[in-house]
């Protein structure tokens, strides 16, 4: 449903009386007024739960998707608004949290993989599979060159001081599992994450 | 959290300090208002800025900005000299009562055993028995117990000398102190609310330390209400805290040492002894913690004759640290090759943004895996982009950086757990799938991962054991579904296949595996139990058990047993998380033994002492906290001119690491978030970006007066890394203070912008030095010195 005929839809409404709550409400039933509403854009949604990926408040929120997977579409996220089962939240979201939608279906979203050669004055596009090749090359290549399997006096210290990984303030703890799992696999020492900063 | 965001309507007194929930955790803040409105709670905002938080506060005392130390030792100091604390809690709950070694003291900016630029720690240690437990007076009156040794040390704190150092009057200071001690009765509470204001010092573990005595002495740690409550600032921040760090395995067991060369020694020197008779001290269980996370990482490999793997842990040199400034700083010398970033823009978030770029163009490679192109994945464009702002970056042509932007899943793409600031682990559920090409986290990790093991299995190579090791069992390899992960992560008893119930059932004979121990009760075999969604709220103090899961073992509210006393009388009949009925424990779930009588030990289970530490041997500065001086300072300390700034600073010596004195550059200043804006993301975002599309300089009033600045006036920010330009916004919001007889000026800083986005402005860190606090590595981004120059 097109974006400003659901504004309108929902400003003509909100005048003639009904109630407004919330920062996220969603556009309410009209009063009785009206013969026939239009149904919510929101009336035949797949409904999944989710938590905000903003500050750490852990507000939840409802993610509304169309898209019928008997008729090959992919779903589309239609409107995201606060849960209001959450004791946190109660359904309410502050104004970052409100655009979340936007930020999900931002014009800006890479949908590529991107590669910039040494010394190259611009990306260029290539597939997965060439960039897990090259970069799995490149940490190999370092780890043979930088692993220390003893240190001065001879002592097992299994360690790489040549690369370093951050991450993890927006990844999710299987995700940050995953990574510890990779990091002890190649022996890192330098792991930081937004925790410190 | 110690507590958590819906237990703070339970509070009587509210001190924000070090954050602005207002603006920030605006969500959050609604447990405030309750608070006010329900229990007419009292809120204290002590902040270098009248925010939106000090709006509705019930007081609000601006401080220089780098000065809590300063203000939260003359709150111990009005305590103790006032009788405002809670003497029961703090001779039972806390180790006031025991003994410190002959020779311990504080002179001309030190502690005993300062030599050479270094601590010899022998004089902070407790004085033991015969049995190794430590000596105690319980009558608090030995020259030598804490108590006393705490009083002495905050006689200096009066509250003309907290004034003095932060720039309020005495009388602000007073009737802050007279709110915020309401709460050393037994029958109220106080919460303390912070976030970045205070981490982002050269001494921040020492001022949530200074914060945790205040709530000690009042005796608010196990109160629903009380407790230490960091807001954080990221979605799971939390839980990347939780599965550790450089110097941390998940759940905060250390990481090895080079002289701990087998597990046997590993378990030695990190398992501590309990200091006293009646202390549980669960860490005692380390064992069982470390051996089943090697059992989770090496599966079948982990015997008990190889020590379950434990070889093939990396092993840190004695006194060596990794983190954030040391391994940007190794970077920018040359000595990496790669760095793989998921979701992290150092070239905007880390300090001293030129030195970052410049370490960044000394890689040979970069992998970062994010939603958006950002500053970091970019870094070599930076002349082209914004070469204004950075006119000392390199041209493109002279950077050899091969770089790989990888396009990733957001939060709506991918389910898994977040874990909130109030330690609750909430399960989200992928709504959609990845835009194009972009691929969910867990597949580009397992992907490259198996990628990396596939060459060694092919080639061999250095040291492949620890690569081919690592157990990687998932059913589908390259694309692992976190609820698989979360299940290993909690914990699975090897022998029966079952989930574990909890961490009370971990063994240290290989029987057990467990990712995370913190995290063992989060997926049991009646399944994911953050994805719990129960509204029940029995005990009626907002805990929610059933909604989501919380850690450790869903407890909500940390060291609750300290919310009674050693009979188990609660403090506070009306309102106690938990209770004895003769043979257990309800309500919370208790952070104590669950059917041990109240007598039996002590509270504070997690901890040797069986008590809370006012005093803290374990950190690097001081036993202590001490007022110190941010790394750059307008004014001299004024407790002792020769220990100006934290004796224990971490710095760094790249020609790139410069310093500045208030002779160039004479002004405060801070830097923080708004509202509208999240990090360094919404720029990529209409809403957000229309909202607040512009950087600008808060210039306080006066200041403006002086300078001939009006609101709009360009202006020029500059500090000894760089300078940067916008218009200013004068401001009522920043008071000139007085400090040392001076008149101090504090510039504000609003971080959002960067160099990609919708919206384009100078990224601040630009102007933020690479001082760390010595504890834990974070930057001084609150409280450096800048100069501020009229141009428009």
């Amino acid at each position: 449903m097109p974006k400003e005929s659901s504004r309108r839809e929902f400003i003509k409404r909100s005048t003639k009386g009904a109630a407004v709550g919330g920062v996220t409400a969603v556009a309410v039933p009209a009063a009785a007024a009206e013969s026939a509403p239009k149904p919510l854009k929101t009336a035949h949604t797949h409904q999944s739960t989710s938590i905000c990926p903003y500050c750490a408040v852990g507000c939840s929120v409802v993610v509304h998707t169309l898209g019928d997977k008997s008729r090959n579409v992919k779903p589309a996220i239609v409107h995201i608004e606060g849960d209001p089962d959450s004791p946190i939240n109660r359904g309410t979201l502050c104004p970052k949290g409100a655009s979340l939608e936007e930020f999900v279906q931002s014009d800006r979203r890479l949908t590529t993989v991107q590669y910039r050669a040494p010394g190259s004055r611009e990306w260029t596009r290539i597939t997965w599979a060439e960039a897990m090749t090259k970069m799995a090359r490149r940490i190999k290549d370092s780890r043979d060159q930088g692993f220390e399997a003893t240190d001065a006096q001879g002592r097992t210290v299994n360690r790489l001081g040549n690369i370093a990984m951050i991450g993890g303030c927006t990844d999710t703890n299987e995700i940050n599992y995953l990574l510890s799992k990779f990091r002890f696999g190649l022996g890192l020492l330098a792991y930081e994450n937004q925790s410190r900063l | 959290m110690t507590n958590g965001w819906t237990d703070v309507s339970n509070a009587d007194v509210v001190l924000v300090m070090g954050g602005n929930p207002a603006e920030n955790h605006p969500v959050g803040f609604r447990f405030v208002m309750e608070a006010k409105r329900l229990r007419k709670a009292k809120i204290v905002c002590v902040d270098p800025r009248f925010t939106r938080t000090a709006a509705v506060s019930d007081l609000y005392v601006p401080i220089r900005s780098g000065t809590d130390i300063a203000f939260l030792g003359g709150l111990i100091h009005y305590a103790l000299t006032e009788n405002k604390y809670q003497r029961k809690y703090v001779e039972q709950h806390t180790n006031a009562s025991f003994l410190i070694a002959e020779g311990f003291g504080f002179s001309e900016g030190h502690f005993s055993g300062w030599k050479d630029g270094k601590y010899d720690k022998t004089t902070w240690q407790y004085e033991l028995d015969g049995q190794g437990y430590a000596k105690v007076d319980p009558t608090l009156e030995h020259p030598r117990c804490v108590f006393q040794l705490m009083k002495a040390h905050y006689s200096r704190y009066t509250p003309d000398v907290v004034a003095n150092i932060c720039g309020c009057t005495a009388e602000e200071f007073l009737k802050a102190a007279a709110m915020i001690t309401i709460a050393a009765a037994e029958d109220k509470s106080g919460t303390v609310l912070y976030a970045l204001g205070w981490t982002h010092h050269s001494f921040a573990v020492q001022l949530i330390h200074a914060a945790a005595m205040v709530q000690l002495l009042m005796g608010n740690i196990g109160m629903p209400g009380g407790g230490v409550n960091a807001q954080r600032g990221h979605a799971n921040i939390q839980g990347s805290t939780d599965m550790g760090s450089w110097n941390n395995l998940p759940g905060y067991l250390k990481i090895p040492r080079a002289n701990q060369g087998t597990l046997a020694d590993y378990l030695k020197a990190n398992t501590p002894k309990a200091l006293r008779p009646n202390s549980l001290n669960y860490w005692g269980n380390t064992p069982k913690f470390m051996t089943s996370l090697l059992k989770a990482y090496y599966g079948p490999h982990a015997t008990a004759a190889n020590g379950y793997g434990y070889d093939w842990i990396p092993k840190v040199a004695e006194g060596a640290d990794h983190s954030w400034g040391t391994f940007f700083d190794e970077m920018h010398a040359g000595k990496m090759e790669g760095l793989i970033s998921f979701g992290m823009n150092p070239v905007a978030n880390g300090p001293n943004t030129p030195k970052m770029i410049r370490a960044l163009s000394k890689l040979k490679w970069m992998i970062v895996a994010e939603n958006f192109e950002t500053e970091t994945a970019a870094f070599w464009r930076a002349k082209e982009l914004a070469g204004s702002e950075y006119p000392q970056s390199m041209k493109a042509e002279d950077i050899q950086t091969e770089v790989f932007l990888l396009p990733a899943a957001c939060f709506a793409e991918k389910d898994g757990a977040f874990v909130n600031s109030s330690r609750w682990l909430q399960w989200k559920e992928a709504a959609v799938d990845p835009p194009g090409e972009a691929r969910r986290d867990q597949e580009i990790i397992a992907d490259l991962f198996l990628a990396v093991r596939a060459l060694y299995e092919k080639e061999g190579g250095k040291s492949p054991e620890p690569v081919l090791n690592m157990q990687w069992n998932f059913a589908k390899p390259h694309a692992p579904t976190l609820r698989e992960v979360a299940r290993e992560v909690n914990g699975v008893d090897l022998e029966t296949g079952k989930q574990l119930n909890g961490f009370s059932e971990l063994k240290d004979d290989g029987s057990t595996a467990c990712g995370n121990w913190v995290y063992s009760g989060s997926w049991t075999e009646l399944g994911n139990q953050m994805a719990r969604r129960g509204q029940v709220d029995p005990t009626g103090l907002g805990l929610y058990p059933e909604w989501a899961w919380s850690w450790p073992a869903n407890r909500r509210i940390l060291y609750n047993r300290a919310s009674a006393d050693d009979e188990g009388k609660p403090w506070d009949g009306t309102r106690a998380p938990i209770r004895w009925n003769g043979k257990r424990w309800s309500g919370d779930t208790p952070d104590y033994k669950a059917d041990a009588q109240p007598d039996s030990m002590a509270a504070f289970i997690m901890l040797p002492e069986g008590v809370a530490r006012l005093f803290a041997p374990d950190l690097v500065e001081g036993p202590f906290p001490e007022h110190y001086e941010p790394a750059e300072s307008p004014v001299d300390n004024a407790l002792h001119p020769n220990a100006n700034a934290n004796p224990m600073l971490k710095t760094y010596k790249s020609d790139m690491d410069a310093f500045g004195t208030a002779k160039d550059f004479p002004f405060v200043a801070i830097t923080y978030r708004l509202t509208e804006h999240f990090h360094y993301w919404t720029k990529h975002t209409s809403s957000s970006s229309e909202l607040q599309s512009n950087f600008f300089v808060e210039v306080p009033e006066e200041l403006a007066t002086e300078k001939g600045i009006v609101s709009g006036t360009k202006v020029r920010v500059s500090s000894a890394r760089g300078d940067l330009e916008g218009p200013a916004l004068v401001t009522k919001r920043l008071r000139t203070l007085k400090v040392s007889g001076r008149k101090v000026y504090q510039i504000g800083l609003p971080i959002h912008w960067g160099f990609v986005g919708k919206v384009h402005g100078p990224l601040i860190n630009k102007l933020t030095p690479s001082a760390y606090d010595p504890n834990c590595g974070t930057p001084e981004y609150k409280g450096f010195l800048v100069n501020l120059e009229k141009i428009g």
